[in-house]
């Protein structure tokens, strides 16, 4: 069946309609990753190969301390995006009221764009914003909560990037979940959480593992928020600030672009984590239902 | 019982989404018509003087023509670029071809922080670096893919048979492209077109990373006088934090009339409008 008329290989015509972008992707991003991996192994200061970057980013606590910090952002804005999808979603399977509007709503935080989220939550829940000012005025709180200029403003800003890319993912996912899988279990009497736990969960696994990993992934590269949101001298020094630091302050694109070859490995270290993690915890079989 | 509970619930959450996102949104406006404002609900004096005092002083004409052009070549060009391959992938079966989607994915899931920094050293290696040119070259890296993972399903609705019938009937390729195709295709062309629009207006992280100081688009720009913070007066900052929005809406207006959301993930088995 996939042998299509046209045979397995590719005439000219068609080899000269993929090129452009195929040697565009290449160019522009294989090459320059490449690069910036070699580059990591050319330090500055001495000539020749050498680790010497890597060594000196792993023995200087201010560098490697990025690492744990970046972590402690990213597990937690993972986990919380991840699951409020997964609730909204998971409601919204079925259709409901209004749902264009409120998918609509939901997405438009990703079109304004990072810059102008953090400025907004910087003004609306800085101490001195409208929900600083609701809570102490209505008597909820004596003193206003300082949730920017720290961790909590960085990942609140995460969470208006991200869940909406997350909530669109697994509604596509759940969506394309066969219906009649579901009735059949409440036909047998199943109740709603033996539903979810027992046939639902198990054929969203995946798309809840590609969820996971996406939004990790990106949350682990966070960076403008981080400086606008956070303390990007303190407790938000993520990994993507030093290496910047190195890039446009300190001019050494070597140690720079190894600071980036290992922010890339602990992705994906977190990614083959995932991995791992969903094949132990999901030995239900889906055998072929649903999307895929 | 239960299930009005659970629904009551997913209702609270998307109140709550609005009502965060809406007091986001606002906070910006109020404070950008602000004279002053400290810890009062809202100012005691409202003026537009910011908007003029942020025109004048943040260079805001270079900066608005800057976005445009950036935005357009890279509309024009991924589309360009991305057009025939998109064609390719949606029509063939080919050895490597799970590999090449796979080499068009990456770019888009693997965040611009991790791979911005090579792209800027490799950039700043060449003579163009930090112009608008190089602006638009990174900008097309992800947007390059983006259009062919649009176009794909476009081109997927469109019938065999509509091609070979003009074959049978004597037509060239280049009638086929010209007469069939892309006619057929523009609503895929639109969609793909807008969403490539929205996203180079608002990407921050590559532009950031490989522009300098004479082609900043507006939210690079926009960055720029947060961080300067102190020295900028916050309403200032604030108008123009509008003016970018602003810009941002009426594209997406534009774009919701051709654009559903939810498009980015179901099948597109129906034509946009």
């Amino acid at each position: 069946m996939t042998k299509s008329r046209e045979g397995r290989e590719l005439d000219l015509t068609a080899v000269l309609c993929l090129a452009p972008s195929v040697l565009y992707v290449v160019g522009m991003f294989v090459y320059p990753f490449l690069h910036g991996i070699y580059l990591s192994l050319r330090p500055a200061k001495q000539p020749g190969l050498s680790l010497a970057n890597y060594v000196a980013f792993f023995s200087d606590e201010w560098q490697y301390g990025t690492i744990w910090i970046t972590f402690s952002i990213a597990i937690p804005t993972t986990l919380i995006v991840v699951s409020t999808a997964l609730f909204l979603a998971y409601g919204m399977r079925r259709g409901i009221r209004m749902e264009r509007t409120i998918t609509t709503i939901l997405v438009l935080p990703v079109s304004l764009g990072v810059i102008l989220l953090s400025i907004g939550i910087q003004g609306f829940y800085g101490s001195r914003g409208w929900f600083n000012q609701f809570l102490v005025g209505s008597g909820l709180l004596s003193e206003p909560l300082q949730l920017t200029n720290n961790k909590t403003g960085v990942m609140l800003s995460l969470f208006m990037q991200q869940f909406p890319f997350c909530f669109l993912m697994l509604l596509g996912y759940i969506s394309g979940i066969d219906p009649t899988l579901e009735k059949s279990a409440r036909t047998l009497g199943a109740g709603p959480w033996i539903v979810f736990r027992r046939v639902m969960l198990p054929l969203m696994a995946p798309g809840i593992a590609i969820a996971f990993a996406l939004v990790f992934v990106m949350s682990f590269a966070v960076f403008p928020s981080a400086i606008l949101l956070g303390q990007p001298a303190g407790s938000t020094r993520t990994i993507a600030i030093a290496a910047y630091h190195q890039a446009f302050e300190h001019y050494d694109m070597s140690y720079a672009s190894a600071i980036a070859v290992i922010m890339g490995l602990c992705q994906l270290a977190g990614l083959l984590l995932i991995v791992l993690l969903r094949q132990r915890m999901v030995m239900a079989p889906t055998m072929g239902v649903g999307k895929r | 019982m239960r299930g009005r509970l659970w629904s009551l619930a997913l209702y609270l959450f998307v109140l709550g989404f609005i009502v965060n996102l809406l007091g986001i949104v606002t906070h910006v406006t109020v404070s950008a018509f602000a004279k002053r404002w400290f810890g009062t609900p809202l100012p005691p004096q409202l003026t537009t003087d910011w908007f003029v005092y942020a025109w004048n002083n943040f260079d805001l004409d270079r900066v608005l023509i800057v976005t445009v052009t950036v935005a357009l070549s890279v509309v024009a060009l991924a589309l360009l670029l991305a057009y025939p391959a998109a064609y390719i992938l949606a029509r063939r079966n080919f050895r490597g071809k799970s590999l090449l989607l796979l080499l068009y994915f990456l770019p888009l899931v693997i965040p611009q922080m991790t791979y911005g920094i090579s792209l800027a050293t490799t950039l700043y290696g060449w003579p163009i670096g930090g112009t608008i040119v190089a602006v638009i070259l990174a900008n097309l890296v992800p947007m390059v893919p983006l259009a062919v993972f649009v176009l794909i399903p476009f081109f997927e609705q469109i019938s065999l048979n509509l091609e070979w019938g003009a074959q049978t009937l004597g037509a060239s390729r280049f009638q086929i492209f010209r007469r069939i195709l892309l006619p057929l295709t523009v609503p895929g062309l639109l969609t793909a077109g807008v969403l490539i629009l929205v996203n180079t207006v608002s990407n921050f992280e590559l532009t950031f990373l490989v522009s300098g100081s004479g082609s900043q688009t507006l939210v690079v720009a926009l960055f720029y006088n947060v961080f300067a913070g102190g020295v900028r007066p916050v309403y200032s900052v604030d108008a123009m934090a509008l003016m970018y929005m602003t810009t941002v809406l009426v594209i997406l207006l534009i774009a919701l009339r051709f654009v559903r959301p939810t498009q980015m993930v179901f099948r597109l088995d129906q034509p946009a409008r």
